[in-house]
């Protein structure tokens, strides 16, 4: 039944109209995503291996800016806690100091040293997470290098939040449903007991569409892209800026860079 | 056997008490209560023949969740020549909106629990 | 064989009905986690895992420690054991269960643990753990089944036994080596990143299970007509003493290593735990507590005019086991946590329903070690003497 890629975009466009009028676009919300559940109109994005650019002075000029994490949550049912014990968060703004623990020093310009960064998953090339996982609901998807979860599998034991570098996990101490301040639909959330965090839109580039921190961002400070592909646009940043990675000594080689 | 006929008179009460819910239904006589489920007004056929789907629409779902989830392949064309989002929240409840109506019918008489909506949400519900 | 365990006096049936009580309570607030989730515990998104995990690595080396009796008695049949040995052996069996029933309170989804096994991992730990495990349980299950089994019919054991007594010191050595590498390979905790953690483990188990036999051996002599007999006791101090000494020289080559390099990332988490980081400090009077404890018991067992004295030597066990617990059961799982990888330290306290859950747990590891030790004693009344 299922079909290849290639397949689908020849019939896409022939089968749009028809699930146009089954999926009438979502307008819950005046947030700067639109709904993934739009017509069928674009081809998947595909990568080989897909990384994400950061440009830390884009994110220093709007210190308060905060739409990469409100977009993401929003389109992926992140429940909102008021307390650090329960908080569930895919991609947010930590300090140059947190997310760079071992670059700092006591002399670092003043910008450097307040500015607050976006950090999420890594979606490193060898993920410790998934190494330990034990029952393979966490696993690197080795056609885009993508690590995926599945929360029908997860087990709840958060061996991977231990073995993750980045604190990029979070577990879902109690039910998240009461504390989503906007539930969709064409979203899961999550039920209480298993571990979550950010799966870089795989949902989203299924359906030929950047990822939503990526579209959200007003400042453009966050750039998406095939690392393989020598042409893309993460390339030439990666090219012409001097970018650094987080805890690059351990070998876990993520995937996520940025820009000073 | 030893005091046969207290031990029958034993497991005689044992089984009418195990049956207590079949009388019970018979005596208020919900004894020929049949699920019933509301069709959906927008769509003639369902993606897989009804019989299949009363069946193993569980398997189909399993199935489903694998491609999407493990394979990354979300898209399928169903034999109505339709092409359709392997999803339970967009796709099967596109038509049958109402869970309570539909769902719930059958798995509330036969008493099982899905654990499907402690995650999937019903658009219905959202009033979407 | 099981019947045995339902016949007692009134103290027995007053003991097995506390415990009862005691598991009943654990269970009352294990309904509460599994309804509301584990919010209820004090465990939170920069400290994962606590108090549940923690008693799991500790009773693991209780239940590897068996072959501290099982090595001496079977391999070089050291005839002293003979009577001691079938209570290490339920030891284990009942710890292991402890063990089992300690990650399934953890676990946010504990109905799906089954997939585990269904999607067999293994590149990872957790999963040799869980085989290592089970496969431990149904070796000394056996292996205790059969030798109560032949003694009760006088007749010696059967013949095949023998290479699966022989095959169980190796597995023991192995359930602890791999809860050591649930810790050692995360590149992301630097404080368990060490190649000592095993060894650590096994030294902290040898001397922390035997001490718990010591302790249970003059108990039953104390409670019941069962004498372990005075020998084979100072043997125990004597492997406690041993197993001791080299626990306190693993800690000492960490500390060393450690602390001469000073790498932040690696003093950072000794820094949490023996004074405190960020002004945050709830491990550190624990972790003194710990290692006055540690000396004390070496003072003492070291000394032999000490050890000898069966009053010292309880008193040298209980320090052995405190301490232990303390660095085991407390601090090692905990402090790993602390400082997070990004820096910033959240503190982690037991919540009350997490330490009656625990006491539940532990509650039941009691009725089974009571329960299969009223077996083996009632199995070894009736022979004939």
């Amino acid at each position: 039944m299922s079909i290849d890629r290639r397949k689908f975009i020849r019939l896409s466009g022939l089968t749009a109209l028809g699930l146009a009028g089954a999926s009438a676009g979502n307008v819950l919300s005046d947030n700067a995503v639109d709904s993934t559940e739009a017509p069928q109109t674009h081809a998947p994005l595909v990568g080989k291996r897909w990384a994400m650019v950061i440009d830390i002075r884009k994110c220093m000029a709007a210190p308060d800016c905060n739409e990469c994490s409100k977009a993401c949550h929003y389109v992926h049912n992140v429940p909102d806690f008021d307390n650090p014990k329960d908080e569930i968060k895919w991609i947010w703004k930590e300090t140059f100091h947190h997310a760079f623990h071992d670059e700092g020093h006591e002399h670092i310009e003043e910008a450097i040293k307040h500015a607050k960064l976006p950090v999420l998953c890594n979606h490193c090339d060898d993920p410790p997470c998934a190494r330990v996982c034990p029952t393979g609901a966490t696993w690197k998807r080795e056609e885009d290098g993508i690590v995926m979860m599945d929360w029908h599998r997860c087990i709840g034991c958060r061996y991977c939040m231990a073995a993750c570098p980045y604190g990029s996990r979070s577990f879902n101490w109690r039910d998240p449903r009461p504390h989503i301040k906007e539930v969709r639909s064409d979203f899961p959330a999550r039920m209480r007991g298993v571990v979550e965090k950010c799966t870089l839109c795989d949902e989203r580039l299924a359906r030929g569409k950047l990822p939503a921190c990526v579209e959200a961002c007003k400042e453009g400070a966050l750039t998406f892209g095939d690392l393989e592909d020598p042409n893309s646009e993460v390339r030439n940043l990666l090219r012409e800026h001097f970018t650094i990675r987080r805890k690059p000594g351990l070998g876990t080689q993520p995937e996520i860079y940025y820009i000073v | 056997m030893y005091d046969a006929g207290k031990v029958t008179i034993g497991l005689l009460i044992f089984l009418l008490l195990v049956t207590v819910p079949f009388w019970y239904n018979v005596a208020i006589g919900k004894a020929d209560y049949a699920p019933q489920l509301e069709k959906p007004a927008n769509a003639e056929q369902c993606i897989r023949d009804t019989e299949y789907m009363t069946a193993y629409h569980m398997n189909l779902l399993n199935e489903w969740r694998d491609d999407v989830v493990r394979n990354n392949d979300r898209f399928e064309v169903a034999t109505d020549g339709q092409m359709r989002e392997k999803s339970l929240s967009n796709t099967c409840l596109s038509c049958h909106t109402s869970k309570e109506k539909f769902c719930d019918q059958c798995h509330d008489y036969l008493g099982v629990e899905p654990y499907c909506w402690d995650c999937h949400v019903i658009p219905e519900e959202l009033g979407q | 064989m099981l019947e045995k365990a339902f016949s007692g006096d009134k103290r027995y049936w007053g003991w097995i009905f506390a415990l009862l009580a005691v598991i009943g309570l654990g269970f009352i607030f294990y309904l509460r986690q599994y309804a509301e989730g584990l919010t209820i515990t004090g465990l939170s998104r920069d400290v994962t895992w606590g108090f549940y995990i923690a008693q799991f690595t500790f009773l693991v080396g209780v239940a590897a420690s068996a072959v501290m009796v099982v090595l001496p008695y079977y391999l070089h049949d050291y005839k002293q054991f003979a009577k001691i040995t079938i209570l290490g052996e339920f030891l284990a069996v009942s710890s292991v269960i402890m063990c089992m029933t300690f990650i399934f309170v953890d676990m946010g989804q504990p109905f799906r643990i089954i997939n585990v096994f269904l999607y067999p991992s293994p590149s990872s730990p957790m999963f040799w753990d869980t085989v290592s495990l089970a496969g431990y349980l149904v070796l000394n299950a056996l292996i205790a089944h059969v030798m109560l089994t032949s003694e009760r019919q006088s007749i010696a054991p059967p013949k095949w036994i023998k290479p699966i007594i022989i095959l169980s010191i190796p597995w023991a050595v192995s359930i602890h080596t791999v809860t050591a590498f649930l810790y050692c390979g995360l590149e992301a905790r630097s404080f368990w990143m060490t190649a000592i953690l095993a060894p650590r483990f096994l030294a902290s188990a040898f001397s922390s299970g035997p001490a718990l036999l010591i302790l249970l051996c003059l108990l039953l002599r104390k409670f019941t007509k069962f004498d372990a007999g005075k020998e084979p006791v100072q043997k125990l101090a004597v492997i406690v003493t041993y197993a001791m000494s080299l626990n306190v020289f693993f800690i000492l080559m960490e500390v060393f290593t450690v602390a001469y390099s000073s790498i932040p990332h690696h003093t950072a988490h000794f820094e949490y735990l023996f004074l405190g980081l960020d002004g945050h400090s709830a491990l550190a009077p624990w972790m003194w507590v710990s290692s006055a404890l540690a000396v004390l018991a070496l003072i003492l067992l070291l000394n032999p005019s000490t050890r000898r004295k069966e009053g010292i030597l309880v008193f040298a066990c209980l320090t052995v086991f405190a301490s232990i617990w303390i660095d085991k059961g407390l601090g090692m799982v905990v402090a790993g946590f602390i400082p997070s990888p990004l820096g910033t330290v959240t503190e982690y306290t037991p919540t009350f329903p997490e330490l009656m859950i625990s006491a539940g747990v532990y509650g039941l590891g009691l009725l089974l070690v009571t329960g299969f030790y009223k077996i083996a004693l009632s199995v070894r009344k009736e022979l004939p003497t």
